[in-house]
C-alpha cells in the first residue's frame, strides 16, 4: 500500500465534489425545487446552508448549492425528478452522525435532509415491529417499543442521536451485533425512490419476497441506490436481565485468546469489548467507570436473558476467563454497575481527545484469532512510527477500533499517523479482514477500497449501481473508488474540536 | 482447523469451469448450473445449451471454531459439512432443507431456502459472510470475506445467495456457524390454526428460547433451544406435552427435509405444494383450503391446493405476502403457470437491468427464476 497523500484540512480529494454550481443553473434548480416544495422546505442562503457541509467526519466540508427538507413522500419523489431533470447530484442525509463523509454535500449538489421524517408510524407489539420515518433517532424506536416489553437491538454508540435512515445507509452494528445481528439482520422493509422518482418497496413484513434480494444490497449501500422515505424494522423482547463481567489480563495477547477460548467453549455473549491499558487509564480519568489500571487489558463480557439463564451463563464464562488467565474477574452486581463499566467503553472517543491533540480512528475486521497477534504488531508500530495508540475493540467481532493518538502541529506527526493507520489496514486486509467493519467507506475510505477489491470487482458494484441509478446521481463519489481515483489514498483526520457532536459516545 | 487442500481435481475443475463460461459466454450459449439435483423441482425448468456442474468442486477451504467460521466450496454437501460442524459442536443455524439427502451448498445458497430454525435465528442469507463468484466472463469476484462484520462495498453475496443461479457460478461460500444449544426440548398443544398463530406470536413477544413453530392436523409443535435453566423454565411456563428426543428429531427433520407425507406430490397426489409466505400475525387462511401446515408462527403456510395459482396469489397478496408455486405433479396444469409471485414494475425493472449488467449475453440459468431473468 503506498503511503497517503497529506492532506490539508477542509480540503476535498476528488475535483467533483468542489465543482461549484453555475449561478444560472442553480437559480433554475431552486426555481424547480421551489415548485415542488413550500419555500421553508428549502434552503439557499450561505448561513442555512452552512451546517449542512459535513457530518461526523468534520475534516470534509463542502457547502452544498441547495438543502431540501421534505416532508411527504411525493415531495422526495419530486426533489428527485428535478435533480434527474437537471443533472445534479443528490446526497441523502439523516442525523449526519456518519464517521466516513457518507453524508459530505457536493458543491455542486443537494443535500436532501430526512430530518422532518421523524415520525414512527405505528408500532405492533404482537407482530413484534416498528414501522417508521428515517428520520426517527435509533434510540428513539426503543423508547417507543418498551411499554410493549421489546426493543430495536442494533445500538450503535451514537444511537441517542443517530437516525435509523443513516443506519439503513451504513448496515450499522453496535456493541450487541455478535448476538443481535447489525442491521441489515434488524430490517424487514424498505421504502426507497429511485433517482428516477420511481418508487421501490424492498423487502417485506413477511420474512421473504420472490426474486433478488435487493433489501440487502440497499442496506449498507450508502445512500448511493435509493432514497429511503419508510423503514419497517424487527422488535426483539427485552431481555429480563444483563450482567458484564470485567476481566483483567496482564498481557494483550493473552486477552486476545480469552477471546477466541469463550467463543470455542459455544459461548455468543451478548457483548464483547477489550480495552488496552492507555484505554482504560485515559477513559477511567473521564468516566470513573472503576476499570482496573493496572491491568495491561480488560475484556467486558455480556450475558443477558432470564435471570436462570444469564446466571448459568455467567458462571460458564467466568469458568473460561480464569482458565484463560485472567487476574481478576468482576462482576456487576446492579444495573448502575453494568452501565458504569460500559460508559467508559463508550466513551474512549472523547477520552482519546483529551489526551491527544489529535487521533486517527481506524475501524478494521480481523478474524478473531489474529487478535493478540494484530495487537503485538500495532505495540511494534508505535515504537515504528514514534506514536502512541488506544486499543479499542469489539473483541467478539474482531472489529478493531484502534485510536492514533499524535499532534498535528508537530511537523511529520500527521504524516506518520497516516502511515501508522495505512499499515494497520493493510495488517487487517492480510489477516483476512476487511478495512472497514460498520463505519462505511464514504470519502474516508474511498482509496482503502482499491487495496480491498480486484478492479472487476469494484466495476461489478458500479454495474449494481447502475441498475438502481443509471445516470449516477445518487450520493456519486462515494464508497466505490472509480479506477482512476485508486491511486489516492486517505485517512480520518480529526483535530480537536474538530469532531461534530463531541459529547456523543462514540463506537 | 481443518484445511482442504487444493488438488489437481479442484484445480481441474476450475479451470474448465472458467473455460466452459468463457466459451458460453462467447458464443452466447446458455448454461444450467447443477449440483446433486436434490432441488431442480424448485423454480423454472431451465433449457440450456449445455450442464455445469458444480459436484466436481467439494471440500471445506477452512473452518475454524473459534471463528464462528466456515469457508466451504459449492459441491459440498450439506450433509457432509453439517457433521464437520457437528463435530465442533456447531451448526448451520438457519436449517438448510436438505431433502433427498445428497444437497449441495452450492444449491442452498442458490435457492436460499431456510428451515424451522429460520423464524428466530435467520434465513440463509443472513449466515453469508462472503462468497467467490465466477461471473459471465468467469472472473472469480470477492465479494464479503471470512469476518463477522464487513461493510465494504455492496452487499453482492447476499444478493447472489437466492437468485437461482441467474447471476453467475458460486464456487464458494464463507458461512457464520453457531454453537448447538445446550439444551432442546419440544412441547405440543392440541389447538386450532387459528390459536396456533396467536399463540405463537405472543410466546415471540415474550423472552423465551423459541427457536421453531409447527402446525398440523391440529398440533402446535414448540420447539425450545438455548441455555438449560432456560429451557427448562420455558417449558414449566408453557406447560403443554414434552416429545421424547428421538420423536423431536424425527419430527423437525420430516418438516425441514419434507419427508412427511405432507410435501409428497406425485401423480396419486397431485395437488400442488405451494409456499405461503405473509407477515406472521395474518389470520388462518381458511380459503386456502384444509390442507396447510403453517411454520415460522405464521409466515410460512405450506399449503396443497388445485385452487388456480391466480387465486392463491390473490390471497396472499392481499394480506401483503407472496405464494410460490414449490412442487407440482408433472401432469399439473399449474406447469405453465409462474413457479414465483410476478414482481411490481420498479422492481421488475431493477432486476431486468442487474440482469443485463452482470449476465447480459444471459448464459447462466436463464428463465429459472423469472422468464426474461
Amino acid at each position: 500500500m503506498n503511503a497517503p497523500r497529506e492532506l490539508t484540512l477542509g480540503e476535498l480529494r476528488f475535483a467533483d465534489f468542489t465543482q461549484p454550481m453555475d449561478p444560472s443553473r442553480r437559480t433554475a434548480v431552486i426555481d424547480a425545487l421551489s415548485r415542488v416544495l413550500p419555500a421553508e422546505n428549502i434552503l439557499s442562503s450561505p448561513e442555512a446552508l452552512k451546517p449542512y457541509e459535513c457530518d461526523g467526519l468534520a475534516g470534509y466540508r463542502q457547502v452544498p448549492a441547495v438543502v431540501v427538507l421534505p416532508t411527504q413522500e411525493h415531495e422526495v419523489v419530486a426533489i428527485l425528478k428535478v435533480a434527474h431533470a437537471h443533472d445534479v447530484p443528490v446526497v441523502a442525509r439523516g442525523a449526519g452522525t456518519g464517521l466516513s463523509g457518507g453524508a459530505t454535500p457536493h458543491r455542486g449538489g443537494i443535500v436532501l435532509s430526512l430530518a422532518r421524517f421523524n415520525k414512527i408510524l405505528s408500532i405492533d407489539p404482537v407482530a413484534r415491529i416498528a414501522r417508521v420515518q428515517p428520520g426517527v433517532r435509533n434510540a428513539a424506536i426503543s423508547e417507543a417499543a418498551a411499554p410493549h416489553q421489546l426493543y430495536y437491538a442494533p445500538d450503535p454508540s451514537s444511537q441517542i442521536a443517530c437516525s435509523i435512515g443513516g443506519n439503513v445507509a451504513e448496515n450499522s452494528g453496535g456493541v450487541h451485533c455478535l448476538k443481535y445481528g447489525l442491521t441489515v439482520h434488524n430490517v424487514l422493509r424498505v421504502r426507497g425512490i429511485t433517482i428516477e422518482g420511481e418508487v421501490l418497496e424492498l423487502g417485506s413484513e413477511a420474512l421473504d419476497v420472490p426474486g433478488f434480494d435487493l433489501l440487502s444490497v440497499l442496506i449498507g449501500s450508502e445512500g448511493m441506490l435509493a432514497v429511503v422515505t419508510e423503514i419497517t424494522v424487527k422488535l426483539v423482547p427485552k431481555p429480563q436481565l444483563a450482567k458484564v463481567i470485567m476481566a483483567s489480563f496482564d498481557d494483550v495477547e493473552k486477552s486476545g485468546h480469552a477471546v477466541a477460548d469463550l467463543i470455542a467453549a459455544g459461548i455468543i455473549p451478548a457483548g464483547l469489548e477489550m480495552m488496552d491499558q492507555k484505554t482504560t487509564r485515559a477513559v477511567e480519568e473521564f468516566v470513573h467507570a472503576g476499570y482496573d489500571l493496572n491491568a495491561a487489558a480488560i475484556l467486558l463480557c455480556e450475558s443477558d436473558g432470564t435471570p436462570e439463564e444469564v446466571a448459568e451463563e455467567i458462571e460458564r464464562m467466568k469458568a473460561v476467563l480464569s482458565k484463560s488467565g485472567a487476574t481478576d474477574l468482576r462482576v456487576s452486581q446492579t444495573e448502575e454497575e453494568r452501565l458504569r463499566f460500559w460508559s467508559g467503553r463508550k466513551n474512549a472517543f472523547p477520552a482519546a481527545g483529551r489526551v491527544a491533540a489529535d487521533y486517527y480512528c481506524m475501524d478494521g475486521t480481523i478474524p478473531r484469532r489474529r487478535l493478540g497477534e494484530m495487537l503485538k504488531a500495532i505495540a511494534e508500530m508505535e515504537k515504528k512510527y514514534d506514536l502512541g495508540c488506544m486499543n479499542v475493540f469489539h473483541a467478539g467481532d474482531g472489529n478493531l477500533h484502534p485510536l492514533i493518538l499524535f499532534d498535528a502541529a508537530n511537523p511529520g506527526e500527521f504524516h506518520r499517523a497516516e502511515l501508522f493507520g495505512a499499515e494497520i489496514l493493510e495488517r487487517c486486509v492480510e489477516f483476512g479482514g476487511t478495512v472497514t467493519g460498520e463505519h462505511g467507506v464514504g470519502i474516508e475510505k474511498i482509496n482503502s477500497m482499491c487495496v480491498q477489491f480486484s478492479p472487476e470487482e469494484r466495476m461489478s458494484f458500479f454495474a449494481v449501481k447502475r441498475a438502481f441509478d443509471p445516470v449516477g446521481l445518487l450520493n456519486p463519489g462515494k464508497a466505490i473508488p472509480t479506477l482512476s481515483r485508486c491511486a489516492e489514498y486517505g485517512k480520518m483526520h480529526i483535530h480537536r474540536g474538530a469532531l461534530k457532536f463531541p459529547e456523543l459516545p462514540r463506537f | 482447523m481443518t484445511n482442504a487442500a487444493v488438488t489437481s481435481a479442484t484445480t481441474d475443475w476450475l479451470a474448465q469451469a472458467t473455460e466452459t463460461i468463457r466459451a458460453a459466454n462467447a458464443q452466447a450459449r446458455s448454461l444450467e448450473i447443477t449440483g446433486s439435483g436434490s432441488k431442480a423441482f424448485y423454480g423454472h425448468a431451465v433449457l440450456a445449451d449445455q450442464q455445469l456442474s458444480t459436484l466436481g468442486y467439494a471440500g471445506i477451504v477452512d473452518y475454524d471454531p473459534t471463528e464462528l467460521v466456515v469457508v466451504v466450496r459449492s459441491g459440498t454437501r450439506i450433509a457432509d459439512l453439517e457433521k464437520t460442524l457437528a463435530g465442533a459442536h456447531q451448526m448451520l443455524a438457519f436449517e438448510p432443507p436438505r431433502f433427498g439427502g445428497n444437497g449441495t451448498v452450492g444449491g442452498m445458497m442458490a435457492t436460499g431456502l431456510s428451515g424451522p430454525r429460520r423464524m428466530t435465528a435467520g434465513a440463509a442469507k443472513d449466515f453469508v459472510l462472503g462468497m467467490t463468484v465466477l461471473d459471465s466472463l468467469a472472473t472469480p469476484m470477492r465479494y464479503g470475506g471470512t469476518v463477522m462484520k464487513n461493510v465494504a462495498g455492496y452487499d453482492l453475496s447476499r444478493l447472489h445467495t437466492g437468485a437461482l443461479g441467474t447471476l453467475g457460478l458460486i464456487v464458494d461460500v464463507s458461512l457464520k456457524v453457531l454453537p448447538t444449544p445446550p439444551a432442546e426440548e419440544t412441547i405440543c398443544f392440541s389447538v386450532t390454526a387459528e390459536e396456533s398463530i396467536q399463540w405463537a406470536n405472543a410466546w415471540l413477544g415474550q423472552p423465551l428460547p423459541i427457536s421453531a413453530t409447527s402446525w398440523a392436523n391440529g398440533q402446535l409443535a414448540v420447539r425450545l433451544s438455548g441455555a438449560v435453566a432456560a429451557v427448562t423454565s420455558a417449558c414449566e411456563k408453557l406447560g403443554g406435552q414434552k416429545m421424547s428426543v428421538d420423536q423431536a428429531q424425527t419430527f423437525w427433520a420430516s418438516l425441514r427435509d419434507q419427508h412427511d407425507d405432507f410435501f409428497q406430490v406425485s401423480l396419486t397426489s397431485p395437488k400442488a405444494l405451494w409456499r405461503v409466505a405473509l407477515p406472521s400475525v395474518t389470520p388462518h387462511l381458511a380459503a386456502l383450503g384444509e390442507r396447510q401446515w403453517i411454520e415460522w408462527a405464521g409466515a410460512c403456510r405450506w399449503v396443497r391446493t388445485d385452487l388456480p395459482a391466480a387465486e392463491v396469489r390473490r390471497i396472499a397478496q392481499a394480506h401483503g405476502g407472496h405464494a410460490t408455486l414449490f412442487r407440482r405433479s408433472v401432469n399439473d396444469v399449474s406447469l405453465t403457470e409462474d413457479v414465483f409471485t410476478a414482481l411490481s414494475t420498479s422492481i421488475h425493472k431493477v432486476h431486468q437491468r442487474i440482469k443485463q449488467e452482470l449476465d447480459p449475453n444471459r448464459i447462466f440459468n436463464p428463465g429459472r427464476l423469472y422468464a426474461d431473468l
